[in-house]
């Protein structure tokens, strides 16, 4: 009789998809150390806890996520990055911090990051353009960083800016954007866990087309939030100004939350094409904040977002 | 102008069948680049814009035809019909990756071609390259006598503004490269202006 066999284990006890890979990684690590001198070239691993925000699906391949960026200082073709960022100088590398802050000052990477615990993100990314990705995004809080440098009464927002370097930056020359690129949270959007600053990808330091050394992820919001190489945080009283905004106010708000129902003035967000499917791949539905309504929702709550698009 | 003479000489000897051999293989060659990775990890697009592009391309080249036999003696009138044609070969690939592979629901295609700009546009443009396509024969010629047959193909100019728009709408901010395109296009009609205003201001004179 089928249905008669009671299994004392619940849905709970189920190895979850990530310690299963984890498994596996550290049954390889084992093997590659027995294998001593047999071992491939060493790479730079980064070491980074896993963590609860990441989702499940499957990442997109280190190729896809390193070769179709949108990263207009080396060009607006998908592939101008990957081609042209190899002339970005990261390192040394400072970040001038700004503002209402109590420890303001040029601080270099390391003293950023120094005290930060590193943890690998997998989250859904989804461009603005109708395409998605998954990345396995390795970086700090930026609510930690945030409190490293204190934040002072009165402080609302915060702005970002990207390096800006014509020497190594060839798609500069052409005023697409009001250079160098901005971009701004609110501050209860940068405080939130979701928010982060990533320094690495697939175990491996950030690659320069991806936004190298550092860059902020803001998984429920459309990529060009997440700016790219940055160089400048402040903290601000007022709304800053941000590129994409500057540039076509009616197309791109301050908000920029994925939202299904609010369509860009020329194309629909209804759906999204996930990358990396080949040339059959379908569309598939897109998620209100890009599924990170139940961690995200309650910052907006009140807000028309139609109108705070 | 002995080297433009030239080359009409060694022209005159490629037969115009060779012509439309040779353009119909560039869609090909771009889909087997979009089957086999070749054009990135999201070949979709990748490939919609390529055929799009060939297309306006290739528009641009009909309408060099007048102003560089004008200007230069090259004479590629014998192949413009061919020419022709395949601007709208391309564009009726470009339009069905549109249809087939990338948008594919027809509920949201007609949506999409009603309520965005540069879509309506370039909808516009595919609509004015139908009658080029289907008039572009000799029957059709005789039975329409020059004159009208040639007002007709005058839409060839919409076609190519409508898809110079269409470009320059269609990329995130101002870019350079299909500003370039519309420029083009833009300057290839103004030659066309001009002779006739001398015309008329002769006349007149």
């Amino acid at each position: 009789m089928a249905g008669r066999y009671r299994s004392p284990l619940k849905w709970s006890d189920v190895t979850s998809r990530r310690a299963f890979l984890n498994r596996r990684q550290i049954i390889a690590a084992a093997g590659a150390a027995a294998g001593g001198i047999f071992a491939g070239p060493a790479l730079a691993r980064i070491a980074a806890a896993a963590s609860a925000y990441s989702t499940d699906a499957e990442p997109n391949s280190f190729d896809d996520i390193t070769s179709y960026n949108n990263y207009y200082e080396f060009g607006t073709g998908k592939a101008d990055p990957k081609r042209h960022a190899d002339r970005l100088t990261t390192s040394p590398w400072s970040v001038k911090v700004d503002g209402l802050v109590d420890k303001p000052g040029e601080y270099s990477l390391d003293d950023l990051m120094s005290g930060m615990t590193l943890e690998e993100r997998i989250y859904r990314f989804r461009c603005v353009e109708a395409w998605s990705m998954v990345v396995p995004w390795i970086g700090f809080e930026l609510a930690d960083l945030l409190a490293k440098v204190g934040v002072r009464p009165g402080a609302k927002y915060v702005a970002f800016e990207t390096a800006l370097r014509p020497d190594e930056m060839p798609g500069v020359k052409y005023p697409v954007l009001d250079w160098p690129y901005r971009e701004g949270l609110r501050l209860d959007e940068a405080m939130h866990p979701l928010t982060i600053m990533a320094t690495g990808l697939y175990s491996e330091p950030m690659p320069n087309q991806n936004g190298a050394p550092i860059r902020l992820i803001v998984p429920w919001k459309y990529g060009f939030k997440s700016i790219k190489s940055i160089v400048r945080i402040s903290l601000v009283a007022d709304q800053p100004p941000t590129s994409w905004n500057m540039a076509t106010p009616r197309e791109y708000g301050f908000y920029s939350n994925v939202n299904p129902q609010v369509d860009h003035p020329r194309w629909s967000q209804a759906t999204e094409r996930p990358i990396g499917g080949g040339l059959f791949s379908r569309r598939v539905p897109t998620q209100m904040f890009n599924g990170y309504g139940a961690e995200v929702a309650q910052l907006y709550a009140g807000m028309d977002l139609e109108k705070n698009f | 102008m002995p080297i433009a003479q030239q080359i009409n000489g060694a022209l005159r000897r490629v037969p115009v069948w060779a012509v439309y051999l040779v353009g119909a293989l560039p869609p090909l060659w771009y889909f087997w680049l979009g089957l086999t990775g070749a054009l990135g990890p999201e070949p979709i697009t990748a490939l919609e814009r390529e055929l799009g592009l060939l297309g306006l391309k290739m528009l641009i080249v009909v309408l060099a035809v007048t102003p560089l036999r004008k200007a230069t003696g090259l004479n590629l009138l014998r192949f413009r019909r061919a020419l022709g044609l395949l601007v709208f070969y391309y564009i009726l690939w470009h339009l069905s990756v549109w249809l087939l592979l990338d948008i594919r629901d027809p509920g949201r295609i007609w949506a999409d071609i009603v309520k965005r700009p540069y879509i309506t546009i370039g909808m516009l443009g595919f609509v004015a390259l139908v009658p080029l396509a289907v008039t572009s024969n000799n029957l059709s010629l005789r039975k329409m006598g020059a004159a009208a047959w040639r007002r007709l193909h005058k839409l060839t100019y919409a076609a190519a503004v409508l898809g110079g728009l269409h470009f320059v709408m269609l990329v995130k901010g101002w870019q350079i490269r299909p500003l370039v395109y519309l420029g083009i296009v833009l300057l290839l009609l103004a030659l066309r202006i001009r002779p006739a205003r001398r015309r008329a201001v002769a006349t007149s004179a």
